[in-house]
């Protein structure tokens, strides 16, 4: 394992006092609960969005904590949920009174945790709502799975609700815009390589050279299935085929998209993939009128990427445009 | 010979023991159909317990239990922290006040930490989970206390099918958790939880034997 760390069991630890001290004029950190909180928070009257889950996804979520986005983000061990101790405490931090709504990715840790902090949250009387994103395409939504993992949309959730929820809006609205958004975007993400847990200090899978994983979530789990390595053109299709019949995307439609990097691929390769998705959408009469490329939802130094493509209106798009200032999102403000 | 609360001690101690020697091995099984962090976050949430529980020497089995599942609940995340706290909570419950267990409230300790599990994994048998080890040493447990077998062996016989019940998942599609991603290609693993439960049964059934 080549890692630029100190020792495997500090990583998320050291890893989230440096982002204290980087970004001191924007979040506060807890390092003994392991919690990030808006400099400014609690904000009276104004719904608080709390997020978490494993480390490893970085910049995902202590990084969308800020004006616009979230209130606060529990970060668990690298790939491992938090615990329900860290989102009450959490919950404690940004609670204005206007109620709190968790924003939950659609894996079994994640969803029974945040359950378990929302049971102790309704027994002392805060008002909690969650939402699970469940927008990974490669996961056949059936009663034989766990159902759809949550990857991309919810960077574009946290930011769209967040947006709305800078409004004062109350906490069912909040809500009913992170389910419309959750139902209008759908992803889907591979792999070039693997990605090495530091606690485990080896690769989760092996992929050779002339291989691909394809249909891959972001904790190093292995996808649907391997085949043969193929050209950007070809992978941007594999990917974008099934998020377009899945969303049921038509000529006229608009959307947003987004090209993520799964942590190990570079710039230069993800906009080569946005150009090819730019191309089939093109061919098929749909517009791109929002976009974002880079390292967003990550799977530590993983290679490769996710495609996510989100539906948009009028709504959506006022929220997406409103002014947003994080330590990895920011504009207009 | 009744199973006392410094059997339960010791039991939790073994445990610890058994569960960070085999960090690694739970952690390549996890590599294989999940995340690659079932044996560290074991061994952090164990490690965690035995800190919790030094100074219950002369506490009741159902204060030690509740005292296990809400540091399990509070340390380990992912899955394995809510299912083994709902697990130890649960058994505590059924516990409260006692300062040793008979086969028959043996059998019910696990009856209740068998239904916490179902109810908040909502799962039953058969989902390569750690029910396939726990519904089997369940069953063969009530089986054992109308044969009115010793404790000692009834706590073998139960390890024993947990050690079946594990072993059998790896011929199991996963249809929950994280494995069940993988749909097909999840057959021809064993599962991690329902390692982990073994190697928990194995070491009450190792502590009341010796």
């Amino acid at each position: 394992m080549k890692k630029l760390i100190n020792k495997p069991g500090d990583v998320v630890r050291e890893a989230l006092a440096g982002m204290a001290s980087a970004h001191a004029d924007l979040i506060k950190v807890d390092l003994e609960q392991q919690i990030i909180v808006r400099k400014d928070a609690p904000l009276q009257n104004k719904v608080a969005l709390i997020s978490g889950g494993g480390s490893g996804h970085e910049p995902l979520h202590g990084g969308y904590v800020g004006y616009g986005m979230l209130d606060a983000a529990c970060p668990g061990a690298v790939f491992t949920s938090p615990v329900p101790d860290q989102m009450l405490t959490a919950t404690h931090a940004v609670n204005g009174g206007a109620g709190v709504l968790y924003i939950i990715k659609n894996y079994t840790g994640d969803v029974m945790n945040f359950e378990m902090a929302a049971e102790l949250a309704a027994t002392e009387g805060i008002e909690v709502a969650s939402v699970i994103t469940n927008d990974d395409v490669a996961v056949q939504d059936s009663l034989y799975t766990a159902g759809r993992r949550g990857v991309g949309v919810t960077v574009l959730l946290e930011k769209i609700v967040g947006g709305l929820a800078e409004t004062g809006a109350p906490l069912s609205q909040v809500a009913d815009l992170a389910r419309k958004v959750n139902s209008q975007g759908r992803s889907m993400g591979m792999a070039l390589t693997s990605c090495t847990v530091p606690a485990a200090g080896k690769p989760t899978f092996e992929l050779g050279e002339d291989e691909m994983e394809i249909g891959i979530g972001i904790h190093g789990e292995p996808g649907r299935r391997r085949t043969r390595l193929t050209t950007a053109a070809e992978i941007t299709e594999i990917l974008t085929n099934p998020v377009i019949e899945d969303l049921g995307l038509k000529a006229g439609d608009e959307v947003l998209a987004m090209v993520n990097g799964m942590g190990g691929t570079p710039l230069l390769e993800l906009y080569i993939v946005f150009n090819e998705l730019q191309r089939i959408l093109q061919g098929k009469a749909i517009s791109i009128t929002r976009s974002l490329v880079g390292n967003y939802i990550t799977s530590l130094e993983m290679a490769g990427c996710s495609i996510t493509l989100l539906r948009l209106d009028k709504q959506l798009q006022k929220y997406w445009d409103a002014p947003v200032h994080t330590p990895a999102l920011r504009w207009g403000r | 010979m009744p199973v006392t609360n410094k059997d339960i001690l010791h039991w939790l101690q073994r445990s610890t023991q058994v569960l960070h020697e085999n960090n690694a091995f739970l952690t390549q099984l996890d590599s294989a159909i999940g995340d690659a962090d079932h044996g560290s976050n074991m061994d952090r949430g164990f490690s965690a317990v035995i800190t919790k529980i030094s100074g219950m020497q002369e506490a009741d089995i159902g204060t030690l239990l509740k005292t296990v599942g809400t540091t399990l609940v509070s340390t380990v995340g992912g899955a394995s922290g809510p299912l083994y706290g709902t697990a130890f909570l649960r058994a505590g419950m059924a516990t409260a006040g006692k300062q040793h267990l008979e086969g028959a409230e043996i059998v019910a300790m696990f009856e209740a930490a068998v239904e916490g599990i179902k109810a908040r994994g909502k799962a039953q048998a058969g989902e390569k989970t750690m029910l396939d080890a726990f519904i089997p040493a369940l069953e063969a447990g009530k089986q054992a206390q109308l044969e009115q077998v010793p404790v000692t062996e009834l706590l073998q016989r139960m390890a024993g099918s947990a050690e079946s019940g594990m072993k059998a998942t790896i011929d199991l599609l996963a249809t929950k958790g994280r494995a069940s991603y993988l749909g097909e290609r999840s057959i021809g693993h064993q599962d991690p939880g329902a390692t982990s439960s073994w190697l928990i049964l194995q070491a009450l059934a190792d502590t009341v034997a010796s």
